[in-house]
Order: C-alpha cells, then structure tokens, then sequence
C-alpha cells in the first residue's frame, strides 16, 4: 500500500445520501479476478446512458469537477454489500479522499486497507464544502493528514481520526505484517479458547 | 462485572498481545479478535487468494475455512456447462485456490453446496459464541445462533486466511426489544424492515445488535435468521440473539456440530451466553410486535418502508431537504407518483429466496397461502430457488414442490439468484418484482430494475393477485 501524502485537488459533490456499493460498482463487474482496472466501471449506471455514451447529468462528468481526487458525499456513504471492489473503483478512478458525514462501517474499513482516507464531519461543515464547490467548482482543497486539517478559501477545519488509522495510511502499514508479529500470541489463544470455549 | 452477549463472546476472541512489545497501548481500541469460522466464496476471494500467493503466505487453519460457490451460479440447467465465460472462470478460480491452499470447496458437484448463509448452520459449522466471518455483508445472518458474525472485505478476507484474526475496534452495543405477539400473517422478516423503518439504513452504524422479547423467544431458527440477516441493512455491524433450547435443537446432530461428552460441555456454555441482568447497552429500544403491520418497500433502500395497508410517502412529509431529495429520486426511480397506495403496485415477477428467505420454514409459509390457486396472468415469471440442497431435498420430501409448480411458480437449484442477479435471474428494465431478498437498491436485481421487498407469504400472495395484499386477510 502506498503511502498517503497530503492531497490538494478540487472536490467533486455527489448530493445524495445512502450511496451503496451496488450504485458506485454494479454487480457485473464484480467477476473480475484482479484489484485493478475497477475504475472504469465506478457508478456505471449513473455515469452512462443504456447506450454505453456519458450521461452528461451526472456529478462525475461535468468539465468542472473532472480530475478531482476529493469526493464530497452526504450520510451512510458506502452501505449495503461488503465488496471491496467499491473501494478499488474509486481509487482506480483517482479518489484518495472521501468525505461525508457518516460512513457504512464495512466501507469505511474497506478504505483503510487501500490508502483511501474516509473522512467523517459534521454534516453542517460537510454543507460547508458543498457550499465552496457550488460557489466556485474550481476551489482547491488541500488535505492534511499529518495536521488533520482540510484547507480550503483562506480557511482551515480540523477534522478527526483514531490515531492507529491516520498511522497506518501515512506510514501505508500492511495490517497483515502487523499482526504477523503477534504469531505466538495467537499461537498461545489457539491452545487455550477453542470456539469460544476455555480448553485450557 | 455483568456483560451483554456481545462483550461475552467479544472477550473470549481477544488475543492477548498487550505483553509483546509491538502491541498498541490498550487503549488505542485496537484489538486482535480470533475467528473461529471463515467462509469463502466465489466473488470476494480471488484477490485474497492472490495476495497470499504473491508474499509467499499460507492459509492458517484450512481446518476453519469452507468455501462455496453461490453469488453467480446458475439456478437451471445445472447438467450443462456454466454459460457465462466469466462466472464459469471465477467459481474455477474458487475451487483451484481452494485445492492449492487446503481449504475444503463445495462446488457445483457438492451436495453441501448453497448460499453460504444457509450452509453454514445447516452443516453445524455455525455455533453459539464462536466468531465468523465471511466476504459478505450478510454473514450478519449467523448472530441468530448467539454467534459473533459479520461481514469483511476482501483485503480482511486475506488477512483472516493467512492469520485467523482480525484488527477490529470494540462497537457499541444497542438491544431491540420485541414485545408482544406477532398476527398471523405477520413475520420475522415484517419485524425486521419495520425496525429498518424505524431506525434508518445507518440507524445502527457502528452497534452491534441484540434482539430480546418475546417476539424473537417465540421464533424459529429460520426466523431469528432473517432478523439476523437484514441487520446490515440496519448499519449494524452484526446482530445476535441468545441461544436458548431451539438453538440447541437445531445443532444437535448436525455434521459439524460437537458429539457426546464434547456437545454436553458445549451446550453448558453456551447456556451461559445471554446478557446479564444489570447489563448496560448504549442504546435500547422497544417495538411493538401486537400492532405490526406486514411490511413492503416502496423505494430503493430498505429503510424506504412502509405497512402494507399505508401509501407511499409524500414530499411535504420529508422532515429535511436531505430526506426529501432521497425521497424524489426514489419515486422518480420506481415510477411512481408520492402518495399512491401501496395495494396499486402491480407485479411483473416475483422471487423467493436468498439468505434472507429461502430456507424451509420460508418456504412452507409461502407453500401454505397459495396451496391449490394459481399465479396471476399478468406475472412473468414466478421463481423459488432454495438456499441448499437440504432446504430443496425437505421441501420435496413434504411435497411443497408440487404446490409452487403447480400454481406457476418454477422451482430452481439453490444460489443467490435474483437477490443480486449475478447470474442469469434478472429483472429487464423497469419491471417490478416482489422479492424475499435483502436489498432494493436502484439495480440491484437487473439494470433499471424496481425491488419490493417482503416476507415470503406476501410475495406468494403479490404473485397470486399480481398486487400486494395484506397477508393477515389470507392466512
């Protein structure tokens, strides 16, 4: 996994809540074999009209909001099926930055072990970032995950983030490295709890 | 210090590390959780398989693992080559991933194959207080065995079959409180989208579930399955139930589960899994199961829910500009004017199955309304696909084959199905369909399709009037 550096882009704003991951990768492009190549089917169903031509309503293809690598979502973003494709579409499209008010938790993990950086915000500062882009799309957005802060038109809000989470994307931890380290611990739980139950 | 059933199995799983030198501070919340259980199949695996394989790594314990294909097989013409190249290719990948690494793979030619969800307690491979986990958001569905279940992506699916753990925060914890009685017509699955109603689709984001009362006491295993299931749908990350005397029932004697001396010590800790009196929970609620109405969606996510008898939602109703935007891209989706009454959908198929709903009790209630009576004209297509061979054998061995197939259902080999049509079973663009699956997202069960979710008994009777009727006035 990459390394996450601080990030500064514009941000594209996809104004609707509860985007599941059968909207941001559809179920027909799920029977690839690999983790890459899953960009170019991110929100197929919205981003193209049944005749495979760009549906020219939708967020993403809008001239102003292309190579934007920040994506603005509202609440519960990410719920429904646990595929990790949603994730590898985004980051294969180019978004390293999600933010939103809340997160579906299988998603929100699912980002962590890609270098992706979810970002949850109280709704009234998410409407905040909304507001920027509705102002003027071409605003810049610079992500700091060291500083834990997004500045953006003169100003700076701070957000949060458990500490083992921001540690792992700046350092691009692989979790199974890590948890490799403890093999004799959990050689040890193995000899005691057996399906829950204490064998010795 | 009295605990609920979560943080009893929860602290039987954590990995003691805190005296190696690399561990997190403790209070850092992240923890080395032990999985007793891990299913694998076809969709969310190859890419784990491929990760362990690139950094030279091995399964753990193949003796914990099962692997099946169910998300895209076909449900018809099982003697036949897999028609679709690319299914064919990753339900191949499955079963060489699986020889390679050791893992035990029920394939298309096994007896044991089935939607995973439903193999996993059939075989007894699901036990009170074990944790399991599998590459699918459903895996929520085996709490109702007082198990801590959920669902991982892909990457966590590697990490499980080259560790047998995971690093998971602690979630909080909320119980739901069933009271009363249910009326005939009325389900485990109406409890569940009632509460899916009542909560919100993020509702219980970051909770893992209980559900308590005397609602869920009176249920079957099936039942407390499909509240179980649907508890993603809630946000929650699992949802588990007490194991009681029908818990043990269930196991007893099924391949997998303990025998003899090994079941009776056993069955005397899981007696021990319940919430103790004087337990605290971060959030409880309570619902009413005397008044519960059957239950259909009317728009594109499973909270979009509403009593049978009820219309669908009006603008001016939305209690915020959020809510009321979600509100008018679901109607707009569905085809539907706000207001109109929920009994004026008119069907274009019908589906009974999945994880949710395909399991033998599911389908004796369904069986049991439409017994001699006829699908409706204007149905296209009405389909029952068990969850496993088991679930298909019994229901023949009872004769309830020939009631579906005599009233114009087709009877089907077990798989997801149309619940997320990777295979062949889906929908044409705009067309309506009465489904017992978990999830009526914009597409989910074909491009431009429109998912009404319901329990198994509604979606009999919608395929017998071709409209949804109040189930309580039938049975």
């Amino acid at each position: 996994m990459e390394k996450f550096k601080t990030v500064t882009s514009k941000a594209a704003p996809l104004d609707m809540p509860n985007v599941d991951t059968d909207q941001i990768i559809p179920k027909n492009f799920l029977k690839r074999v690999e983790r890459t190549g899953f960009g170019q089917f991110l929100f197929n169903d919205w981003r193209f009209n049944d005749d495979g031509s760009e549906n020219k309503s939708f967020v993403l293809n809008q001239p102003e909001h292309k190579g934007a690598r920040i994506l603005l979502a509202r609440d519960n973003f990410g719920c429904g099926s646990s595929r990790e494709h949603a994730p590898w579409a985004l980051l294969d499209y180019g978004f390293q930055v999600i933010i939103a008010p809340s997160f579906a938790d299988i998603f929100h993990n699912n980002c962590f072990q890609n270098g992706i950086l979810p970002i949850r915000m109280p709704a009234e500062q998410v409407e905040e970032l909304f507001q920027a882009v509705k102002k003027d799309a071409a605003t810049e957005f610079t992500v700091d995950l060291e500083k834990k802060t997004i500045t953006f038109a003169g100003k700076s809000l701070p957000f949060d983030l458990a500490e083992p989470m921001r540690q792992k994307l700046l350092l691009g931890l692989d979790d199974i490295g890590w948890t490799l380290q403890f093999d004799a611990e959990i050689a040890a739980h193995e000899k005691q709890v057996v399906a829950g139950i204490r064998v010795a | 210090m009295a605990k609920t059933l979560f943080e009893k199995v929860w602290d039987a799983h954590v990995v003691d590390i805190w005296s190696n030198p690399n561990a997190p501070k403790k209070e850092e919340n992240k923890n080395l959780i032990y999985i007793d259980l891990h299913l694998v199949h076809e969709v969310t695996s190859p890419q784990a398989f491929d990760g362990l394989r690139l950094n030279k790594r091995k399964v753990r314990r193949p003796d914990l693992t099962f692997a099946t294909m169910d998300h895209n097989v076909p449900t018809k013409d099982r003697d036949k080559p897999v028609k679709d190249p690319i299914s064919a290719k990753q339900m191949e990948y499955l079963k060489r991933n699986c020889d390679e690494f050791g893992v035990p793979c029920f394939d298309l030619k096994s007896y044991n194959q089935g939607v995973v969800h439903v193999i996993g307690p059939e075989l007894g491979l699901t036990l009170p207080g074990k944790t399991v986990v599998c590459g699918d958001s459903h895996t929520s569905t085996h709490g109702a065995f007082g198990a801590l279940a959920f669902g991982i992506g892909t990457s966590e699916v590697e990490h499980v079959l080259a560790t047998q753990c995971l690093v998971q925060s602690k979630a909080k914890t909320m119980r739901v409180n069933f009271k009363g009685k249910l009326n005939p017509g009325v389900y485990a699955k109406d409890m569940v989208l009632a509460l899916i109603g009542k909560i919100g689709t993020a509702g219980a984001t970051g909770f893992v579930l209980e559900y308590a009362g005397e609602a869920i006491e009176a249920l079957s295993m099936e039942g407390r399955m499909t509240i179980c299931n649907m508890s993603i749908e809630a946000g929650a990350r699992a949802g588990m139930i007490a194991p009681d005397e029908k818990t043990f029932e269930y196991l007893k004697g099924r391949e997998h589960a303990p025998k003899g001396a090994e079941w009776e010590k056993a069955v005397a800790y899981w007696r021990t899994l319940k919430t103790d009196a004087g337990a605290k929970f971060d959030v409880e609620l309570d619902i009413d199961c005397n008044r519960l109405a059957p239950q259909v969606t009317w728009g594109t996510s499973p909270g979009m829910v509403v009593d049978v008898t009820a219309n669908m939602p009006k603008l001016a109703d939305a209690k915020d500009d959020v809510e009321r935007v979600g509100i008018k891209k679901a109607l707009e989706y569905m085809d539907f004017a706000e207001g109109t009454a929920i009994e004026n959908i008119k069907l274009d198929k019908v589906f009974i199955g999945s994880c949710t709903n395909s399991r033998i009790e599911d389908l004796r209630e369904a069986a049991k309304v439409i017994k001699n009576r006829k699908v409706a004209g204007s149905i296209k297509l009405a389909m029952v696909v068990p969850g496993s061979h088991r679930v298909k054998d019994q229901a023949e061995k009872e004769g309830l084959h020939e009631v579906f197939k005599s009233a114009g259902f087709e009877w089907r080999e077990p798989g997801c199905s149309m619940c997320l049509a990777m295979n062949d079973d889906v929908l044409e663009p705009g067309e309506r369909c009465a489904s017992t699956s978990n999830r009526n997202f914009e597409g989910r069960q074909g491009k431009g399709g429109r998912t009404y979710l319901v329990s198994p008994a509604m979606a009999a009777l919608a395929a017998i009037h071709g409209h949804f009727v109040d189930a309580r006035k039938e049975v």
